[in-house]
């Protein structure tokens, strides 16, 4: 059996990296709870992760130089959706700040679970390694 | 990386919020001002806060951090008063004073400081992040 460092991590990585960018993703909305007209952005974690551990596997070929490459590879700008407002302001903002807190909280949550993950596999690797 | 960029965002929300506590804090220090003639009277200011796009243009990501693209003064009519004995009253007997409305400035206040507050939140929270990541696999 091989053993490679990214094979050992698994998917939690990738779900760490998705964390912290939906972290910046939240961030952007609350910063702009009161500007007037913008609406409040999310991203699908479920469908983003799936696609992009499918994409590692089999990413879009270009076999002749004049092949166009695909423009949303890696953006995450491409996946994130709008989100529906409870109450939307009469300016158009569409950001309502105690969920946008709430959900800030989750994903925090959620990237410590996900680098405690990560964490534990490494320890797990330096216990095989030194083999004591 | 991602986490990094929340400092940007963050940090450009906790500006924007500081330029409209300033001009909150001049629009009720000046709420009492006369001024000679009325053009000159002191109007309530605003900030304006638009989300920018700048990085989305140059082919990025859209980090929509806060812009103020400029201060807007309140076109609402200004407050008259039937003074006479004001050294600045006109003809009639009537001084203009700004059009400042010291509760409505207050409820802004609150607001903004409300969302500085989120802001600073939210950059805590990134930073206890990052340090977690500084010290993974320790």
């Amino acid at each position: 059996m091989r053993i490679g460092i990214d094979n050992a991590l698994g998917i939690h990585p990738q779900a760490l990296q998705l964390r912290g960018e939906r972290t910046e993703v939240l961030a952007r909305n609350i910063a702009n709870a009161d500007t007037p007209g913008y609406k409040a952005r999310d991203l699908d974690f479920k469908t983003v992760l799936a696609a992009q551990t499918n994409a590692a596997s089999q990413p879009l070929r270009t076999t002749n130089a004049r092949h166009l490459a695909d423009p949303t590879a890696g953006q995450l700008d491409s996946n994130l959706k709008y989100r529906m407002p409870l109450m939307p302001s009469l300016d158009g903002n569409t950001v309502e700040a105690q969920v946008e807190q709430a959900e800030f909280a989750q994903n925090s949550l959620q990237f410590m679970a996900s680098l405690r993950f990560v964490n534990g596999k490494l320890s797990g690797l330096m216990t095989a390694i030194k083999g004591e | 990386m991602a986490i990094l960029d929340v400092f940007d965002v963050s940090g450009s929300g906790m500006a924007a919020q500081t330029l409209r506590l300033n001009t909150t804090a001049s629009n009720i220090a000046n709420a009492e001002s006369v001024a000679a003639n009325p053009e000159d009277t002191y109007r309530a200011r605003y900030p304006v806060f638009q989300a920018s796009l700048t990085s989305a243009l140059d082919g990025g990501e859209a980090s929509s951090a806060v812009q103020v693209p400029g201060i807007i003064e309140s076109d609402k009519p200004l407050n008259v008063r039937y003074e006479p004995d004001h050294p600045y009253a006109n003809d009639e007997g009537y001084v203009t004073y700004p059009n400042v409305s010291v509760v409505e400035e207050m409820a802004n206040m609150i607001s903004a400081s409300r969302s500085f507050q989120m802001n600073v939140e939210v950059l805590n929270t990134a930073k206890s992040l990052a340090e977690r990541v500084l010290s993974l696999g320790q």
